[in-house]
């Protein structure tokens, strides 16, 4: 260790930098960066045929595995669709599957956090090894199993995918529950003659929620990666729903002629993923 | 130990002219204006001032630690005859520890809580070029011995959490003198203590100067700390120096009306109470019949530690009583139960045995919901106002909601109370609507007593209600506290570990040792002929008697 480190170490306490969040004047160009791939994701969901003036689903004869070109940037695939027109169709899958995903997992995880958190000992215990339980067996496998009994689908997909992160925001929700629970305020409320139910709505809820939001922005990222792969593996939207999962896996069979069709669609989830990574990161920094 | 001819050496540490700012959100704003001081060998200086006045700024740019964002923006620190203003972060290292070292205001936070006390104390010496494990181990036994940490050989291989606060802020001296700088910061070095374990802390810092010749530059908001420790004083408001010069004429003949205000409003034992000097007869003995509104009869109280069946009793056997309108204080040192006490009468702490009566009821029998009822007459002001109001509301929403609490009140009756209440204790109506952190320490207690009055309760909790305030503000609170009491009649129950406090406020008083009363009565007779030596070991360790001799 350098000097400076262990002066450090008998320091003055850390003169906190003013009040929350910064001005708009220093948001890094990261940030701006990655809230611009989500504007324009969520945009080409809204409204997909400003964007392009191909479909996504109907094939155009003759026009089978062009190479990207100025007609189309991202090439098309072996039915003569374009690919650009395939993604932009495709993100309203991948985020209504993703919305769903995460807010099931945050409203689920949240309740039982929040529970576990303010309950009696054994009630928390039992939540808590239930939700050990969950989170000792693979996502991908619980997902699967999920899908096994729901069928498969767009929306059983992104349910299953709910499922399975449920148990990651009911820790993170219990220990904030903890955390606020017992501070001051929150037995200053019952002292002034607060109900139980009350204080928890008014005080404990709010003030454990932030860290659980930047979770809910990571999961997002996570839930779309989910997605794709339980699209890719068969058991999300069927053929022809232009789902990023399922162009990639439709894509792999020429992965050694047509590059285009995998490449693309990859680097689109691979995008909104660390945009949703970066958002995430800057709102729990913005908790502190 | 004071005034030994320092006028006749040159200065170890000269300030001249220094300015500081911070740069937010792409603006700066000064916080130092042209501050220039100066510390001779030995010598004890104390930097006078409230928070958010540049002090620790003032501190921090002496050993090159100002945070990322504060830049020097003018002036010299010429520290042994080199202006080290302008030095990098390597070339401080050439005499932070050496030649310059600090005592950190928080013991709680300043030492690493995953390293044991030896192999942090032992650092500095690895650090400075003592190789050999086993010598250093022999430097470290010294120095603890020599900050009179007892068992030194135990402690080397304790953690942090295993020691007090005063015990912890022994350690960061060892670790601040442990090569014997010529010159010691000791930004609030006792703040968080209590008041015996702060003069103990103070004495060590005394000796140690003495004996080594270091110089002293004492950070502190307390006056009466500094004017019993310091040969000079430095007064510092809002980034400017008010005054400075020898601690007597300073203290004596104070030239600006700062001093003079923060003179007049450090709670010294110099004092009589603010509210018999105000209306002698605003305490009548209450009509006989009625019950006292406080009684607590031998109550005691035990912790189990975490799920195992051992106990620790906090509480062992308290009885007192406190007739209506008037303020009772239980005085005592951390740890010796008061504050578990009062929680018992709100119901936070469940009695072991014992009985407590509020008004009447007791209330160790009631549970959960049927106590909600008694809460409306008794409510309990806490500590730290930053963490007792919930920083998502409005001020507006933290008044209203006790008064949602208990029988419906129409919207308008509720927003009529709210603002008279916060008219009553001080605040202007442009307040309802901020949030706390965008109030100050004082405003943010007000909002809080605010609160606890605005259910109309008899009886008042203060669990060291103004601890955590600057003196003037400090001032300011009791006063609204004295007034409140007179208006409304209610009674005070207050805990503090500050006498300086209790004498100004309190009618009668207990001390409390070890979850014990060994000694109870009225203000002035158990100050003015204390029984116990402990009771007067409390007293003689209060500062400021030097603030009586210059009034």
């Amino acid at each position: 260790m350098s000097n400076r480190g262990t002066v450090a170490s008998i320091d003055l306490p850390v003169r906190r930098q003013g009040p929350l969040g910064t001005g708009w004047r220093r948001v890094p160009a990261s940030l701006v960066l990655s809230w611009l791939v989500m504007a324009i994701v969520a945009l080409w969901a809204l409204a997909p045929h400003l964007f392009t003036e191909y479909s996504g689903t109907i094939g155009m004869s003759g026009q089978q595995r062009l190479p990207p070109s100025a007609a189309h940037f991202c090439g098309t695939d072996e039915l003569g669709r374009d690919m650009l027109a395939r993604i932009i169709y495709g993100s309203v899958h991948s985020l209504t599957g993703a919305f769903i995903a995460v807010g099931l997992g945050f409203v689920a995880g949240t309740l039982l956090g929040l529970i576990a958190g303010s309950s009696r000992q054994w009630i928390d215990d039992v939540l808590m090894r239930f939700v050990d339980i969950l989170l000792s067996l693979p996502p991908l496998l619980l997902a699967l199993s999920i899908i096994i009994v729901l069928g498969v689908g767009t929306i059983n997909a992104a349910i299953a995918v709910g499922v399975a992160s449920v148990a990651r925001f009911a820790r993170l929700a219990r220990a904030e529950v903890i955390r606020v629970r017992r501070s001051d305020y929150v037995e200053a409320a019952f002292g002034s003659g607060g109900r139980f139910p009350a204080v928890l709505w008014r005080h404990v809820l709010p003030n454990s929620l932030t860290s659980v939001i930047a979770l809910a922005a990571l999961q997002f990222g996570t839930a779309i990666l989910a997605i794709a792969t339980l699209g890719f593996l068969g058991y999300g939207a069927p053929p022809p729903t232009p789902e990023w999962g399922l162009l990639i896996a439709e894509g792999r069979k020429y992965i050694s002629t047509a590059w285009w069709l995998t490449l693309f669609p990859g680097l689109v989830i691979m995008l909104v993923v660390l945009a949703a990574n970066r958002i995430s990161q800057s709102l729990r920094g913005s908790s502190g | 130990m004071r005034g030994d001819s320092p006028a006749a050496q040159s200065p170890l540490l000269e300030i001249d002219g220094l300015s500081i700012s911070y740069s937010h959100r792409g603006h700066r704003q000064t916080v130092l204006h042209e501050a220039s001081l100066s510390i001779a060998a030995g010598q004890v200086v104390a930097l006078v001032g409230e928070s958010g006045s540049g002090k620790s700024t003032l501190a921090q740019s002496l050993i090159g630690l100002l945070p990322e964002n504060g830049q020097i923006d003018g002036g010299a620190i010429r520290f042994d005859g080199a202006n080290i203003a302008r030095w990098t972060q390597r070339r401080f290292d050439t005499i932070r520890g050496i030649k310059i070292s600090l005592v950190p205001q928080d013991p709680g936070v300043s030492l690493n809580p995953v390293r044991t006390i030896g192999a942090q104390v032992g650092e500095i010496f690895q650090i400075h070029g003592l190789r050999d494990p086993r010598e250093r181990q022999e430097r470290v036994l010294d120095l603890l011995d020599r900050v009179g940490l007892s068992q030194p050989r135990l402690r080397l291989n304790q953690y942090p959490h295993e020691l007090s606060g005063g015990l912890k802020q022994r350690v960061l001296i060892a670790i601040a003198v442990a090569l014997r700088p010529r010159l010691i910061i000791a930004d609030e070095p006792t703040t968080a203590l209590d008041v015996t374990v702060q003069k103990r802390i103070l004495d060590l810092i005394d000796d140690l100067r003495r004996e080594y010749d270091t110089a002293v530059l004492l950070v502190t908001h307390d006056l009466s700390v500094a004017a019993e420790r310091a040969d000079r004083l430095v007064i510092l408001k809002a980034g400017r120096v008010q005054e400075q010069g020898l601690t007597d004429d300073v203290l004596g003949n104070p030239r600006s009306s700062y001093t003079a205000t923060l003179l007049a409003d450090s709670p010294s034992m110099a004092k009589t109470a603010i509210h018999r000097a105000a209306s002698p007869d605003a305490h009548p003995i209450p009509a006989n019949g009625a019950p006292a509104p406080i009684v607590v009869e031998n109550l005691v109280v035990d912790y189990r530690y975490g799920r195992s069946s051992a106990t620790f009793r906090a509480v062992d056997g308290i009885s007192f009583t406190v007739p209506t309108g008037t303020t009772h204080a239980l005085v005592g040192e951390s740890g010796s139960g008061k504050t578990t006490a009062i929680r018992t009468l709100v119901g936070f702490v469940k009695p072991t045995g014992g009985r407590v009566l509020v008004d009447g009821v007791d209330v160790a029998s009631l549970r959960g919901q049927s106590f909600r009822h008694v809460r409306k007459s008794i409510q309990l002001v806490y500590q730290n106002p930053f963490a007792s109001l919930d920083p998502r509301q409005t001020v507006s929403e933290i008044l209203t909601e006790p008064l949602l609490n208990f029988e419906p009140i129409e919207r308008s009756e509720r927003e009529r109370r709210v603002r008279a209440m916060l008219d009553r204790v001080g605040l202007p109506a442009t307040a309802l609507e901020r949030q706390p952190r965008s109030l100050s320490g004082g405003q943010r207690q007000r909002v809080a007593i605010a609160r606890a009055l605005i259910i109309d309760p008899k009886i008042l909790l203060l669990d060291e209600a103004v601890s955590a305030l600057d003196v003037t503000v400090q001032a300011q609170i009791l006063r609204l506290i004295e007034d409140l009491q007179r208006e409304l009649r209610l009674t005070y129950l207050v805990v503090s570990h500050d006498l300086a406090v209790v004498r100004q406020i309190a009618d009668t008083v207990s001390v409390v040792r070890q979850g014990r009363i060994i000694e109870s009565g009225p203000t002035s007779t158990v100050f003015s002929h204390p029984v116990q030596d402990y009771t007067r070991e409390l007293i003689d360790a209060v500062p400021g008697r030097r603030l009586l001799l210059a009034s």
